[in-house]
């Protein structure tokens, strides 16, 4: 029997953790996300999971990682100030082919900025934080419905493609309770073993575009595994350009060579939209109520949500504004995935109505920006 | 129908669980969408609490309230800072006790508003004998002032959303709270 | 095996060999020395999984043929505290420096001996960075020598066996490379330790620290850790002025506690309604 809640976007995401398979959360204490710590501190126990506080987000992340290569399905949730600490170890899972999910309930930055407050302004952090070329997957959810429903698909995109994925909502989504429907059974992405034995096993042996199997620590395939550039049996080849190559290619093109099957966008009106406006998240609410109003007012207005933000969904997004000639992002920071969307439509008219200080755009914001746009 | 409801008042006053349970009651008891936000400071206690909800047959898309359909003013500082966002011929509740009234008559009779009046903390005290509840006699005054839940539905919110044991006397509050519609 | 060869080859991964280490360098001592005391204490090879950070240290886990997580500098504690929780039937150790544990890793350090989770933490104290070459660490004595004090150290150096012993470790001890076998039984209480164990070996760096410090050969090294240790039972009735310049060895702390990873699983036990309190390779799809 599905089941239906009246509860946080925060709390949703717990859940949807626990309904994928996770069992195990480290975390750190910190506003807009703590509630997920919280309700991890109590359902995790009854499903027999582990949880853990850390002293700090560095660690917390450092655990989920040691968990993960102990068998475990493993998650940590932050914001901005916990999740620049996390960049260090966020690198060492794309390393380590590490799956593993992180919840980013962004707030308002930089530095300790409005804990209390909402901001998309770690957008770019999520992909370009850590240091080093590499791909990571990463959502954004509008509702407490998505929280849960994209939080189950990360642990699975995590599994899939042996990589950290990270739900980027903020603290509106986080806090927002509405109504949710849990389903009484989830599909979930199990963690491959592989089919050969310890003997003939390389940990890191993988298709140019792709992952391998990953037994977990004690299963008796005795592996080493380094944040150093390593070979395919996951030894240190540090100072070998052509490893060094090989290595960071590959991790770069399973996600890249497999943007189709991993990104998702929602359109609506976008088939005679003269002007589309494109938004994630939280304000993409607003946005999708101005372009109704619009609609209304007979002005021919598109909707475009990005539910997958990175890998960025740019062949998705070039077929939907196809018939349009001008683009509107409405995000809440001064211009993050704008570049993104300015780069890959270099013919169309893009422009920015950004908005910071903690609230989301309010909608007649959005549809005054829509009739300037227009003329 | 869409209709935006606001709260307002101070920490302690039990605004956000008030919040809470008028969009458990559309959302899971009335089949209607609900949208329930709210907004602190970094105070755990006192300060300024406000929670809003939007309640609707069809789906939600901006949650936020900018012009109230229904205003609760449980404190001067929460009347002062968002009465004049209220829809005109929109619905005010007021505690009379925190309120002073003789400052609104212009606003009401300009804007042609509707304007209840709901002692909830002594209605709370008299009537059930506990401070604590005077959330719970508010939510039976928005019910029945408003209408925007059903009474049902509302009852069977307040119900699943105290702490077991506590069902009978915050029902009791409720009933107080719907009495004050008169 | 090859005649001739050490015991504990069994246990190294032939193919990495040799290692990086420099002639000298006091991590061959401390490995033999680990593998003799892992075989004291009984633990089951295949269930050894270390961990370990970054740094000459850091490196002894890859050439070991067990399960072993080469993790970020200073943060191998909060890796293990994962593995640990994963399944805490494995034996988990972790290999440190000072510049990893005492820097760096200085806060995991104390929070893991607070918690008094079941890991075992070799800590190589060398008083030296060495991979990154010859800069100060944390317990590098004052007055000493390094390419980032090349007037000499300023700074008060960690005592890390007393460290750990304040912030609730429950084994704690502090040998030197010169003392092989005292080191070998105190792993081997650290492995049995059911908590958190933390040995600290004062190791010799010849080709930073000896160099920079007028101890030109590993031999004067070793000569200088065994002239100047002093056990802990004779310094602790010594004065501070007698006890200047020299290396207080032996146990600091020996007082079992309860355990973190048993007294989560127990909570597991009350709480858990799924008829398996403990969940272990919850990822994998059960047969």
């Amino acid at each position: 029997m599905s089941e239906q809640f009246f509860i946080q976007g925060n709390e949703a995401c717990a859940r949807g953790a626990i309904e994928a398979g996770c069992r195990f959360f480290a975390g750190y204490p910190i506003t807009p996300s703590t509630e997920i710590a919280e309700d991890m501190a109590l359902f995790l126990p009854k499903k027999g999971g582990s949880f853990i506080q850390m002293e700090d987000e560095i660690a917390a992340l450092g655990a989920v990682i040691g968990a993960v290569w102990g068998g475990q399905k493993g998650m940590t949730a932050t914001s901005g100030p916990g999740f620049s600490l996390m960049q260090e170890h966020i690198g060492f899972a794309v390393m380590t082919e590490t799956p593993l999910v992180i919840v980013n309930m962004q707030r308002g930055s930089p530095s300790t900025g409005q804990p209390t407050m909402a901001s998309q302004s770690d957008m770019m952090q999520a992909k370009w934080g850590s240091h080093g070329d590499y791909e990571i997957i990463a959502l954004s959810p509008s509702s407490v419905q998505e929280c849960f429903d994209f939080t189950v698909e990360a642990f699975n995109l995590a599994e899939k493609y042996r990589v950290p994925v990270m739900v980027m909502s903020d603290e509106i989504v986080g806090h927002m309770r509405e109504k949710i429907t849990i389903p009484e059974e989830v599909e979930i992405t199990y963690r491959q073993m592989p089919e050969e034995g310890p003997e003939t096993f390389l940990p890191f042996k993988a298709p140019s575009d792709g992952t391998s199997p990953m037994p977990a620590f004690g299963d008796g395939y005795k592996m080493h595994i380094t944040g150093l550039t390593h070979d395919e049996k996951g030894y240190p080849d540090a100072s070998n350009p052509e490893s060094h190559s090989k290595l960071v290619n590959r991790l770069c093109n399973k996600i890249r060579k497999h943007t189709d099957e991993i990104t998702r966008i929602k359109e609506e009106f976008t088939e005679d939209a003269e002007i589309i406006v494109l938004s994630y998240g939280a304000p993409a609410r607003s946005a999708l109520t101005a372009v109704k109003n619009a609609r209304k007012q007979e002005v021919k207005a598109g909707f475009i949500k990005l539910e997958t933000v990175w890998p960025f969904p740019k062949k998705l997004i070039k077929d939907a504004v196809v018939n349009a000639q001008k683009v509107m992002v409405v995000e809440m920071n001064l211009g993050q995935i704008f570049y993104e969307v300015e780069r890959v439509l270099p013919d169309k008219e893009v422009e920015l109505l950004p908005k910071i200080g903690g609230e989301m755009h309010i909608p007649t914001e959005i549809m005054d920006k829509i009739k300037d746009m227009s003329h | 129908m869409r209709k935006d409801i606001r709260i307002a008042g101070f920490g302690g006053q039990g605004i956000i669980l008030a919040g809470i349970v008028i969009g458990k009651a559309a959302a899971l008891h009335d089949n209607l969408n609900a949208v329930q936000t709210q907004s602190y400071g970094p105070e755990a206690r006192g300060g300024a609490s406000k929670t809003e909800i939007v309640i609707s047959d069809e789906l939600i898309d901006y949650p936020k309230v900018q012009k109230p359909d229904i205003f609760v003013a449980l404190s001067q500082a929460g009347l002062d800072a968002y009465l004049h966002d209220l829809k005109d011929g929109g619905i005010l509740i007021i505690d009379p006790d925190m309120i002073k009234e003789e400052e609104l008559l212009s606003f009401v009779k300009e804007h042609n508003t509707k304007l209840y009046k709901a002692p909830v903390t002594r209605t709370a005290v008299e009537k059930i004998g506990l401070k604590i509840v005077a959330n719970i006699v508010m939510i039976g005054a928005i019910t029945r002032m408003t209408k925007v839940i059903s009474e049902e539905a509302a009852r069977q919110a307040v119900a699943e959303s105290v702490p077991p044991g506590t069902e009978k006397k915050n029902l009791e509050a409720f009933e107080a709270g719907a009495e004050l519609a008169g | 095996m090859v005649k001739g060869e050490s015991t504990f080859m069994k246990y190294l991964r032939r193919d990495r060999l040799p290692t990086i280490f420099c002639a000298g360098c006091g991590n061959g001592i401390v490995m033999n020395t680990f593998f003799n005391g892992m075989e004291m204490a009984e633990v089951d090879f295949d269930n050894l999984i270390l961990v370990s950070g970054i740094g000459c240290s850091s490196r002894i886990p890859g050439y070991v043929a067990c399960d072993s997580l080469h993790t970020t500098h200073g943060r191998p504690i909060s890796f293990a505290t994962g593995i640990k929780l994963a399944n805490p039937e494995h034996d988990v150790a972790v290999f440190s420096g000072d510049g990893d544990a005492a820097a760096i890793g200085g806060n995991h350090l104390i929070h893991g001996a607070r918690r008094n989770i079941d890991i075992t933490v070799i800590c190589i104290n060398n008083s030296i960075y060495g991979m990154t070459g010859g800069q100060i660490s944390p317990t590098s004595p004052k007055g000493s020598y390094g390419t980032t004090a090349p007037y000499g150290a300023l700074e008060r150096p960690f005592s890390l066996a007393d460290l750990v012993t304040a912030a609730g470790g429950t084994y704690v001890a502090r040998w030197t490379t010169a003392h092989p076998l005292q080191l070998s039984k105190a792993i081997k209480y650290g492995l049995q330790n059911k908590g958190f164990s933390f040995i600290e070996v004062i190791s010799q760096c010849p080709t930073y620290y000896g160099r920079k410090n007028k101890l030109r050969s590993p031999i004067d090294m070793l000569n200088w850790m065994k002239e100047t240790s002093i056990n802990k039972r004779r310094a602790d009735k010594m004065e501070e002025e007698e006890l200047q310049g020299k290396i207080i060895v032996g146990e600091f702390q020996k007082k079992p506690e309860p355990e973190f990873a048993e007294k989560l699983c127990k909570l597991l036990e009350e709480q858990c309604v799924t008829g398996k309190p403990t969940a272990i390779r919850s990822a994998y799809q059960e047969d």
